[in-house]
């Protein structure tokens, strides 16, 4: 086989389709990261003190742990866990889903691990802009008989998205990289399938260095879209960080 | 008696459009507002000075209910403020406006959205009409021409003036100024007092805390001389400053030393 014929019969067609799953795994995670990111950020830096330390233990365990071992453990774990409560629910009469919704599928235990992982770091830049909202802009609100939801809407709302976009989008960028670790749960996305081509075609620089070009455009795109968006976004002196 | 305007003769009957009866305020374990009592009719323009710490500004945000007094009543047009209960503060919140020393306009937003935001989200005027509105305001502190600007592309002297006419905005009945021009450069502090004087011109009532005893003394009904969390001395500008044993006289003439204006 020629070269020209391994990339075009062989190598970009098995790439493009775990770019593809690739994407799946992204997408979701990415905006349920950012959502997560937003509610428990606004928990942490507004909620109540209960609250708050809920939130700070959530960030706390999935910021203080490698992404590895809690994707290990959603995947490899949780159906340990689903035996032991099955065999206290089954004698019990339950129905088998009672237990058996812990055992994820590859697809799902990805996603729910970089969520949760994404949730934790993007809370941090939320409740850093948050805060870092003036006690000036808040007082000038009530005075002009602005309710507390009025106030989160038109004042802490657009003023914390502003600030936080900057990192929220590098966490994002993150997790395009780090969602190779997929393959390690057997999900064949990009660097899944590079891995196994690699193996297989023994020319492993040429599937690597192509696979890195994928993530290289990923990335790219990502980029192009975050500063299309802080460019909107952008307000005379608000002093938000520049995409670098 | 300069500055009041008609329609509102010394002695009238009912209410006065603002009393704030005996409140106190304990702010970190410390009595900060000690039973103070404080009126002003319809178009009265009074003034609060007194040393640092003394408790102006804090009296200023009970009276407003941006902070709850832990004693003691305000009444807005005889609506008294304890009985609105906590829900219905915002609405009168919404009454009188606040002018603060550094601005606090909205960041993100630009001068003739700062002044329409309050119209649109808390009047929910629409937002034509708030837009509408808001030009005037700007018209009126002479800044039509820096509408689409944001707070950081003004200068502070803009920044007050785009601030006081936010609050105008929402027509208050009553109007605060806490230390208005102090965070200003001396060449802008000309072109706020401009439209404060004229404010208290076209009769708005109001109650400012500054030591611009010069402007005060020619156009406010009232000096109120506060120290540690009480009014100690009240009366008219031109005969507590003429009284030299008096604490206000004392005090202005000390500011004058320090500042070394008049
Ligand atoms: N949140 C707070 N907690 C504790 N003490 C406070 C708080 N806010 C204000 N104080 C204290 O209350 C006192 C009065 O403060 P206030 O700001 O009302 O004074 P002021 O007369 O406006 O002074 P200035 O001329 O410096 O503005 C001060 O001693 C201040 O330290
Ligand atoms: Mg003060």
């Amino acid at each position: 086989m020629d070269t020209w014929e391994f990339y075009t019969e062989k190598l970009i067609p098995a790439l493009n389709e775990g770019l593809w799953m690739s994407v799946l795994i992204i997408v979701p995670s990415a905006a349920l990261g950012v959502l997560i990111g937003v509610l428990a950020g606004a928990g942490r830096a507004a909620g109540p003190p209960w609250l708050r330390r809920v939130l700070d233990l959530y960030v706390s365990v999935f910021r203080g742990t490698p992404l590895v071992v809690q994707l290990t453990m959603w995947y490899y774990g949780l159906p340990g866990v689903s035996r032991f409560l099955g065999s206290i629910l089954g004698p019990m009469g339950l129905p088998e889903f009672t237990w058996r919704f812990l055992v994820l599928s590859p697809y799902v235990a990805s996603v729910v691990a970089f969520t949760l992982c994404s949730g934790a770091y993007q809370s941090e830049y939320i409740r850093g802009a948050i805060l870092s909202i003036r006690k000036g802009q808040f007082q000038a609100a009530k005075s002009l008989g602005f309710t507390d939801s009025q106030t989160f809407w038109s004042i802490t709302a657009p003023v914390a998205m502003r600030r936080a976009l900057h990192g929220c989008g590098n966490e994002i960028i993150y997790l395009i990289k780090y969602s190779s670790l997929a393959l390690l749960v057997t999900i064949q996305e990009l660097t899944g399938k590079s891995n196994a081509l690699a193996s297989f075609y023994f020319r492993p620089l040429e599937c690597y260095l192509l696979t890195a070009l994928y993530y290289l455009a990923l990335v790219s795109l990502a980029t192009f879209f975050l500063r299309w968006l802080e460019n909107r976004l952008r307000v005379p002196g608000m002093g938000m960080a520049k995409t670098g | 008696m300069t500055g009041r305007p008609e329609g509102s003769p010394p002695g009238a009957a009912g209410p006065p459009l603002m009393e704030a009866r005996n409140i106190t305020k304990i702010l970190g374990g410390k009595l900060i507002l000690d039973d103070v009592s404080l009126s002003l009719n319809r178009g009265e323009f009074k003034v609060l000075i007194g040393p640092s710490g003394s408790g102006k500004s804090t009296l200023l945000q009970c009276v407003h209910f941006l902070l709850i007094p832990d004693g003691g009543d305000v009444l807005l047009e005889g609506a008294s403020a304890v009985e609105m209960g906590h829900k219905n503060v915002c609405a009168f919140r919404r009454e009188i406006g606040m002018i603060f020393q550094d601005f606090n306009l909205f960041d993100h937003l630009t001068a003739r959205d700062n002044v329409a935001i309050a119209l649109r989200k808390v009047k929910k005027v629409p937002k034509a009409a708030a837009m509408a509105r808001a030009m005037g305001e700007l018209e009126r502190v002479g800044l039509a021409d820096k509408a689409g600007l944001y707070p950081a592309q003004l200068s502070g002297g803009q920044k007050q003036r785009v601030s006081i006419a936010r609050a105008m905005a929402m027509e208050p009945k009553l109007m605060l100024l806490d230390e208005p021009t102090s965070a200003l450069d001396p060449e802008l502090i000309g072109e706020v007092l401009n439209v404060i004087a004229n404010l208290a011109r076209g009769g708005m009532t109001m109650l400012m805390v500054t030591h611009q005893i010069g402007f005060a003394r020619h156009l406010v009904n009232e000096i109120n001389f506060m120290e540690d969390g009480r009014i100690i001395e009240r009366g008219h500008p031109e005969a507590l400053l003429a009284d030299p044993a008096s604490r206000t006289a004392t005090f202005c003439s000390r500011l004058s030393e320090l500042t070394g204006n008049q």
